[in-house]
């Protein structure tokens, strides 16, 4: 990915930001230049909690270029009801299964060699757990 | 060192990443049997995807999200490192805009080896004591770099914390006092083009750690005038868990008030991030109207001291992960070999 | 809109041609179906060809394959470019051919679909592939070609209870008319536990899940029924349609209804006034077996999640109600992606004249056939009545 193109992508990229329509109230990622569910214009950027679920998965064992395997993609459903590809992070494909809870976090995606410039974007990791939670239990 | 208005700890956030290597594993490889036992038993490593600014990143959405802060009044950001994903390059502007409080804001990445994190704080206490800005955002966060069979290796860990600073109405902590002690002592350092640190081995102690630690720690002390059993909390720089150990007996804290704090024994020395790590662990615990000493040190030389007092604002102040949460996920590598591929210590090219 | 007929179909072997590039490979295959219909470049009148392709650009730095073929093909100055709807190319070249006879403008055209994907052996062919999903969300994300596929397959399973050897039957029915296609890149075999002890690729789709890389191009010539002559054995198109859906999986609201397989194949059938249980066989853009299993439920051929337990019965194996990919489909003949669709026509031509020899479907008079391109993002559907 090109340093522009990623540039553009700061938003959605960085912070998970997508759009809620002025009209109709519905959320969308990624960004569209209408509303996808009743074609309004008027779209305010709309930040996603970064909390979902585990929709679907797979284990990427040859990467494409750019990318240094094995990792784990994912279909999340957040928990707003949008969808969102991206990789699983601090898990491996073993632990996933659908359903999984999983949040947000922003991690490398690309590293342009040791010389080059590097990708940031969102990627989704098991709900880190929480000490009051484990010691209830 | 005091401000014009009073300043204090908005929100604070923590992170460790999840992996850890065991010192055993490291020294089955350098060192002959029968040597003395590693500093700690394992230590915290990044994962593939991780560098100074995601963690930054996490800790700092801790942050902002404890504090009843407007994120948009965040006036400034700094991140104290010495493993900046880039030598020329911001890592601030990074983590402001991935935090959505760009662009009216000051950035920059501090650099004084491992009290980059505390001057951040210093900064931030005068930035917003002045009046300058609202709250500024304080980040000390570290993935230490170490040569491959050095001393260092065996303790180099990864980690840090971030504090929001702003006024003391707003805040869960509030300032008492502040001092920093620097001389020109070059006991650690990393050149310019240098994968790893260099460090001037037993001239790290006596000459280095602890004539500035202790220096900072009496004068601070001074000036507050407090006493160390006026504290709840001492926290420290913990290159080894001995050096804490042994600055905090010299100034008169005993080891339940340090033992919160100390935070190397399960993830090693995050550097820029340790003594800040170990504050946010104390005030995971910390009760209203307790007094926290803390007391940084950064080769080269310094420390920042610090008094905090801790509000009635704690208890609604810590949700999110707190540094135990990080410091119990964790997840052994599969030993040295996967060790030395995270941390881009094999040559592939 | 007038009646289009197949007089020409012939293509290239599929496999690694190493020592052929895109012009050889692409004017073998045009002149062969120019000569299959009777046609001679240069002599005979020839108003336009097709290129349907995918990868030129991405692997062989080459695109203006329209100039490029016309001019290895011999047709210069005739009116050619290059047709890209990712793996569905092919199938979307011969639908561009279709239309400019079908509109009156041209009355002899001609569909080339051409991929030579072994001119790099890099990371560049995974990188082009995955150039078909969603370049911001998805491929620069990491996600591979075959992962999202992976992503259909894994929530198929979920959804319907199928386990991975559930979907041996499409890849065993591929190679065992493979075997039998002399054009075809595998011709070998394989069993139901040859296909379970294959690697995993992107966890659950296992090799022999997937069609394999490889080059090779298919030609058909078009003509109105006024270019009919009677030496042709046409082949007339009952229906040709193309639909689209999000190219990004995480924007479909089922992730298991093809859309745009599903649209392409309702508006062919609607205009050809054929139904599914007309069909006499189908040629599936079988690129993983979970796009087999999708594209059937697409068309019609079983309800949703209920394609695997169909194959189990032997219903898309030879001799079954619908015997699918009967020369070897993607997986077996090979996947040389943006010609795929252009072969699925040319096998169903010569299924419906009756020439398809050991693989020949009897009494075959109708045929449908689907190319895939993007996870479904884009499909292209024929019917074919001989």
């Amino acid at each position: 990915m090109d340093l522009p193109r990623y540039h553009r992508l700061t938003a959605p990229y960085y912070r998970l930001e997508g759009q809620r329509c002025a009209a109709c109230d519905a959320v969308q990622f990624p960004p569209r230049t209408s509303c996808g569910a009743c074609r309004g214009a008027d779209l305010k950027p709309y930040r996603f909690s970064g909390r979902g679920t585990v929709y679907s998965f797979a284990e990427v064992s040859q990467p494409p270029r750019g990318f240094v395997g094995p990792y784990v993609v994912a279909l999340v459903e957040l928990e707003e009801g949008v969808r969102v590809t991206a990789q699983l992070t601090d898990i491996s494909a073993e632990e996933v299964e659908i359903g999984l809870p999983v949040e947000m976090v922003t991690r490398r995606l690309q590293e342009k060699g040791p010389h080059g410039y590097l990708v940031y974007g969102y990627k989704f990791r098991p709900c880190l757990e929480r000490s009051a939670a484990r010691r209830a239990s | 060192m005091k401000p014009n208005r009073d300043v204090g700890i908005a929100g604070y956030g923590a992170y460790v990443p999840r992996l850890r290597v065991r010192t055993a594993d490291i020294s089955a490889t350098w060192r002959g049997r029968g040597g003395a036992a590693p500093a700690v038993a394992e230590k915290s490593v990044p994962g593939a995807d991780e560098d100074v600014v995601t963690m930054a990143i996490e800790a700092a959405r801790t942050a902002l999200d404890r504090a009843a802060v407007d994120p948009e009044t965040i006036g400034a950001v700094w991140v104290g490192t010495e493993s900046k994903p880039y030598a020329v390059k911001p890592s601030a502007t990074l983590v402001a805009e991935a935090l959505g409080i760009t662009p009216h804001t000051v950035a920059a990445d501090m650099e004084f080896a491992c009290k980059a994190g505390s001057e951040a704080m210093q900064a931030a206490v005068a930035f917003v004591g002045s009046g300058m800005v609202e709250a500024a955002l304080a980040i000390g966060m570290d993935t230490a770099q170490s040569k491959p069979g050095d001393a260092l290796e065996y303790t180099a860990g990864c980690g840090g914390a971030a504090y929001l600073f702003a006024p003391a109405d707003l805040s869960l902590a509030v300032v008492e006092a502040s001092v920093s002690y620097v001389t020109d002592t070059p006991d650690f350092f990393r050149r310019e083009t240098a994968h790893y640190p260099e460090h001037g081995s037993r001239f790290t102690g006596e000459p280095s750690y602890f004539r500035h630690t202790l220096a900072a720690s009496r004068r601070l002390l001074a000036e507050v005038g407090c006493a160390p059993a006026d504290f709840a909390h001492a926290v420290f720089h913990q290159p080894v868990p001995k050096f804490v150990e042994k600055a905090g007996a010299e100034l008169g804290f005993t080891r339940e008030q340090i033992r919160t704090g100390l935070v190397a024994p399960r993830m090693g020395n995050a550097y820029a991030g340790s003594s800040l790590l170990g504050l946010a662990a104390v005030l995971d615990v910390a009760r209203p109207g307790e007094r926290i000493f803390f007391c940084s040190y950064g080769s080269g030389a310094g420390s920042d001291a610090f008094c905090f007092r801790v509000t009635g604002r704690i208890e609604e102040s810590r949700h999110g992960a707190t540094v135990l949460d990080y410091l119990d996920r964790r997840r052994l590598v599969d030993g040295y070999g996967q060790y030395l591929r995270l941390r881009g210590k094999i040559r592939t090219a | 809109m007038k009646d289009v007929f197949i007089i020409g179909a012939a293509q290239t072997p599929v496999g690694e041609h190493w020592g052929l590039g895109l012009r050889e490979l692409g004017a073998t295959a045009i002149r062969a179906a120019l000569a299959d219909a009777g046609l001679e470049a240069g002599t005979d009148r020839i108003d336009a060809l097709f290129v349907g392709n995918m990868l030129g650009g991405a692997v062989n730095g080459q695109e203006n394959l329209g100039a490029l073929l016309a001019d290895a093909a011999g047709l210069l100055p005739i009116e050619a470019w290059k047709v890209e709807a990712a793996c569905a190319s092919g199938g979307a070249a011969v639908r561009a051919a279709a239309l400019a006879v079908a509109s009156g403008a041209q009355d002899v055209a001609v569909a080339v679909g051409i991929e030579k994907m072994t001119d790099t052996v890099s990371d560049r062919l995974a990188a082009g592939l995955a150039s078909a999903s969603d370049g911001d969300f998805e491929a620069s994300h990491g996600l591979s070609f075959t992962a999202l596929s992976a992503l259909l397959m894994r929530r198929y399973m979920h959804e319907t209870g199928a386990s991975r050897e559930d979907f041996a039957p499409f890849a065993v029915n591929a190679h065992a008319s493979a075997a039998k296609n002399a054009n075809a890149m595998f011709r070998e075999p394989i069993s139901v536990e040859d296909f379970l002890r294959s690697p995993l690729v992107a966890a659950p789709i296992g090799i022999l899940d997937a069609a394999p890389v490889c080059d090779g191009a298919a030609a058909v010539v078009l003509c109105s029924r006024e270019a009919l002559a009677a030496h042709h054995r046409p082949i007339r198109i009952a229906a040709s349609a193309a639909a689209t859906d999000t190219i990004g999986l995480a924007g479909r609201g089922d992730l298991l209804t093809l859309g745009a397989a599903r649209s392409s194949a309702e508006k062919a059938f609607a205009a050809s006034g054929f139904g599914p249980k007309d069909i006499h066989f189908f040629e599936a853009h079988d690129a993983f077996t979970i796009i087999t299993a999708l594209s059937l439920e697409a068309c019609g051929f079983a309800p949703r999640g209920e394609a695997l337990k169909r194959a189990a019965h032997g219903c898309f194996a030879v001799g079954g109600c619908v015997p699918l990919s009967t020369c070897g489909g993607l997986k077996g003949r090979g996947h040389p992606v943006g010609a795929s669709g252009t072969y699925q026509i040319v096998e169903a031509t010569a299924q419906l004249r009756g020439a398809a020899g050991a693989n020949q479907v009897p009494g075959a008079r109708v045929a449908l056939t689907q190319s895939i391109g993007g996870h479904g993002s884009i499909a292209v559907t024929h019917v074919l009545e001989g």
